[in-house]
């Protein structure tokens, strides 16, 4: 928000030092489809940024679209930002070079908003990094009225209370319109002078009852450690803020242009989204819970956003993203259609996150025609019916079997598991039933391709409870528990004389998932240690070669004590029915009440059924936002496109 | 099959595109540009691009080049056009033309390098070229796979002189003085870069510019002996199609640019 003398480009300065470090192409922009738009023309400006390596961050679905429908409004604009690394930090800092967006190369302090999307709580510290490379004051409290609004969005910002003195404000829920109606109120306000300054247009946002403000709440506790209440501490703002939702996604076709990095990235494909949200109701599951309800963008929408991205960017591959694909109402149709309008073109076709008990082998036909059968992912998450049941997530070993019966008949060589260790009342036999599912696996594939070249991969990662899920008053297990069990099944599968050696057995140690728990269902005492951490050099904590166990208990030791609790506090302790959890006050639409019943019954081994299906259950977003799911089939078909030029 | 061969750019601050990042960055432009590629055979088939002698990462150019393979002919001309459309701003297809003759890499025989050093006096540039030229070999090291290697980079060198410095008012003025080096340099084995006579101009005068040098590549191609400069290495190509026009495509040559100038 400053005037424009501080907004110059600082690529004269940033050019001297990129021949100095790795990889220089991912710091100066200039991708296809990305947008420069003139600052004056502008009045109201928003820094994006996705708080990881730009290899992660330039494919973020959620961070392109914003970049989109903010730069297609009149008078706004939008640059992206990514975390540097650490050679380019260091060179920074000594050079005195400040975070820069990629687009124009403008300092972050320059603009109105610093938005930050979190798809996980492990990108704090280099929220704390690029605050300080921008030369933001790192407590929201010491901002002025020329700093930007520092705002968090993403699945994280379902709990922002650990980074609640760090940020000004966050949003829950969809993202689309809910920037645009934030640029609105920015807008006026700073048309009309800015009065009042800094607290006057977190005001004005906070009373719309859509965006957190955690400056305008205060938190009590409890003697024991617990949070007593969280009270707004002036009138006008809402006891408890609610999530954003959009209703129909085939009026928001975005991305329309997606970005084309030159540098490589982890994502290189035209992903279309096909539908948001998930009633699937796996417990464990956080998107699934504060995503609802389900939204299906329609074939023919899927139809065209292929099309015109396909034109924009080149890519090669499509990829139709959701948090289950194959569930969308009419993927048969959308997988042939695609299938067929594009069979000349080498164009590949990808379908992440597929049920077994979705999954249907002339889908999978569709989407392999032109290429190989490599190999098949299934995430079953538990390995023993039992624990099915506690999560919720309902595929017997028998429909595994015969799915992977026909998958192996089919040509598929290879069929990789996934699992989770460390769910609520799960034992260590639960955990080696895993072995038998993989060497039922193994045993059918030689039977049904009467080849003995059959691979089984299982690969288990440790349990994290999540904010508004029926898990939430779980304990989580510990690092050394987690990491006994799964040396346990380890032992097992090398064991295994007969199917051992087609086994292959990947796990994740119990350790970062203590430090994600504690970040996950933490409160706003555990700013401090994130602080702290960042203090002493943490950075790229999702990445592990940077992320540092110790020094995360470490400084957890140095600042927990004092405020009366500890890390096993946050971790694996289960909370009560009564307990005031961090987030209560902000608004998932889920009720508590079914989340409390939900998470009774998955102690009790209870299912819970789709409402897609079968008639509501409950849950309480639909009432609670006045909304319904809104699902096909809409009975249209993909048409074959002309082909011009071939 | 039809070949065209092509001349790109990587200039401002997209040459800090790898090869790597330009070979998918073309290959995707191929696609948004619908040309109708030829693929190799096999299990994965691969659009027929071959490049030649590719500029290092963080130096720019005028003069890349490139060999394509079409299964349907099409006018170069449109084709240049129709894929600098589809490349992003700073990698330009500057010039295509149908290739008629073989060896396109085995003409690119020398590179006319520009480099700019900031905060260099011109004079002490030009004593240390005076130093350079003067030396029958100048060893130098550089960092390779195989650890640290010691070549002579003098031998390579053609030319090397202190161009003027151009008057850019307004251009980094914190960036005075300048000096502007140009460079003529034979491509053999060992390989000797920009970087590599900058090294050996600091080992027979200490020069070190303070900031990194911006190197651009000029030019590539045919080196004449008697004249000591660089030539198009399209001209073969250029001549062909204008002696027998009617072959493969609707219409000859195309070109974007000027030709190739001297060194």
């Amino acid at each position: 928000m400053t005037d424009q003398s501080t907004a110059e480009s600082v690529f004269p300065q940033l050019e001297a030092l990129l021949p100095h470090v790795q990889k220089p192409i991912q710091y100066v922009g200039g991708e296809l489809n990305s947008t420069v738009k003139p600052w004056e023309s502008c009045d109201v400006r928003w820094a994006l940024m996705y708080p990881d390596a730009y290899e992660v961050g330039l494919p973020n679905q959620g961070v392109m679209i914003l970049y989109e429908v903010l730069n297609e409004r009149e008078g706004v604009l939008a640059e992206r930002t990514y975390s540097v690394w650490p050679d380019l930090e260091e060179l920074m800092r000594e050079h005195r070079v400040p975070q820069f967006t990629v687009d124009s190369h403008r300092p972050v302090g320059a603009f109105d908003v610093f938005g930050l999307s979190f798809s996980t709580e492990l990108g704090y510290t280099n929220m704390l990094t690029a605050l300080d490379l921008a030369g933001i004051p790192l407590n929201a409290a010491d901002r002025t009225v020329d700093d930007p609004i520092v705002l968090a969005g993403g699945h994280a910002a379902f709990n922002p209370e650990p980074i609640a003195e760090f940020i000004d404000c966050a949003v829950v829920g969809d993202g689309e319109q809910a920037v645009l109606e934030i640029t609105d109120i920015i807008r006026a306000w700073k048309a009309e002078g800015r009065p009042g300054g800094r607290e006057e247009v977190l005001f004005r946002l906070a009373r719309t009852g859509g965006v957190y403000v955690p400056a305008f709440y205060d938190v009590e506790y409890l003697p024991d450690g617990r949070i007593a209440r969280v009270v707004p501490n002036r009138s006008g703002v809402p006891w408890r803020v609610s999530k954003h939702t959009v209703m129909d996604l085939d009026e928001w076709p975005y991305p329309k242009q997606p970005l084309v990095p030159l540098a490589e990235t982890v994502h290189e494909r035209m992903s279309v989204e096909i539908f948001r949200g998930c009633t699937r109701g796996c417990r464990f599951c956080q998107a699934g819970m504060i995503t609802r309800p389900v939204r299906e963008r329609s074939i023919t929408g899927i139809g065209e956003m292929v099309d015109k991205g396909l034109k924009a960017t080149g890519f090669e591959e499509v990829g139709l993203l959701s948090l289950s694909s194959a569930d969308h109402s009419e993927i048969g149709d959308v997988a042939k259609g695609l299938a067929d309008r594009y069979e000349e073109d080498k164009i590949g076709l990808s379908l992440p996150s597929t049920r077994v008990d979705a999954f249907n082998v002339d889908l999978a036909n569709e989407l392999t025609r032109n290429g190989r059968r490599s190999g098949l992912t299934f995430a079953p998450e538990g390995g023993s019916e039992r624990m099915r049941k506690v999560i919720n997530k309902m595929v017997s070993e028998e429909d595994l079997i015969r799915t992977v019966a026909t998958a192996y008949g089919n040509g598929w060589r290879q069929v990789k598991l996934y699992f989770m260790c460390g769910l609520p009342t799960e034992t260590d036999e639960d955990v080696l039933q895993i072995a038998d599912m993989a060497t039922n696996v193994i045993a059918k594939g030689r039977q049904v391709s009467g080849s003995q070249d059959i691979r089984c991969t299982v690969s288990i990662g440790g349990f994290v409870p999540k904010p508004h899920t029926p898990f939430q008053w779980a304990p989580q297990l510990s690092a050394e528990q987690t990491d006994a069990r799964l040396e346990k099944l380890r032992d097992k599968i090398r064991g295994d004389k007969k199917y051992g050696r087609s086994i292959g057995f990947r796990y994740h140690d119990g350790k970062p998932g203590i430090v994600e728990g504690l970040l996950s269902r933490g409160d706003r005492r555990i700013g401090s240690v994130i602080r702290a951490v960042y203090e002493d050099g943490g950075r790229f904590d999702g990445w592990r070669e940077y992320f540092s166990y110790d020094r995360w208990m470490a400084c957890a030791e140095k600042t927990l004590p004092a405020q009366g609790v500890d890390v096993d506090w946050y971790t694996t302790r289960e909370r009560t029915y009564e307990e005031v959890l961090p987030w209560d006050h902000l608004d998932s639409g889920l009720d508590k009440e079914w989340l409390w019943e939900d998470w009774q019954d998955a102690l009790d081994e209870t299912e819970v059924e789709d409402c897609r299906w079968t008639p509501c259950f409950d849950c309480g977003v639909c009432p609670q936002l006045d909304l319904d799911i809104q699902i096909g089939p809409t009975g249209k078909k993909l048409l074959p496109l002309t082909v011009v030029n071939k | 099959m039809q070949r065209i061969r092509l001349r790109y750019t990587k200039r401002g601050r997209l040459r800090f595109t790898s090869h790597r990042d330009f070979q998918r960055a073309f290959e995707r432009a191929l696609r948004r540009a619908e040309v109708p590629m030829a693929y190799s055979a096999g299990f994965t088939p691969h659009p027929k691009v071959s490049y030649a002698n590719a500029a290092p990462t963080g130096t720019g150019s005028e003069a890349e080049y490139l060999e394509i393979g079409l299964s349907a002919p099409r006018d170069p001309a449109t084709l240049r056009e129709l894929l600098d459309a589809s490349m992003p701003d700073g990698l330009d297809i500057t010039d295509a033309v149908e290739a008629r003759t073989s060896g396109l890499a085995d003409r690119l025989q020398a590179s006319v390098w520009e480099l700019r050093l900031d905060q260099v006096e011109p004079e002490a540039a030009r004593a240390a070229v005076a130093a350079f030229e003067a030396a029958e070999t100048v060893e130098v090291q550089r960092r390779t796979k195989n650890g640290m290697r010691t070549f002579d980079a003098r031998a390579a060198v053609v030319a090397l002189e202190v161009a003027d410095a151009p008057d850019e008012p307004g251009d980094r003025p914190s960036a005075r003085p300048c000096a502007i080096l140009r460079l003529v340099v034979r491509h053999e084995t060992p390989a000797v870069r920009p970087d590599d006579v900058l090294s050996g101009l600091r080992v027979v005068a200490d020069l070190a510019p303070p900031v990194p040098a911006a190197v651009t590549r000029l030019a590539q191609g045919p080196f004449d002996d008697e004249t000591g400069t660089v030539t198009d290495p399209l001209a073969p190509d250029r001549e062909a199609v204008e002696a027998a026009p009617s072959e493969g495509a609707p219409h000859a040559a195309a070109q974007a640019t000027t030709a190739v100038g001297p060194a």
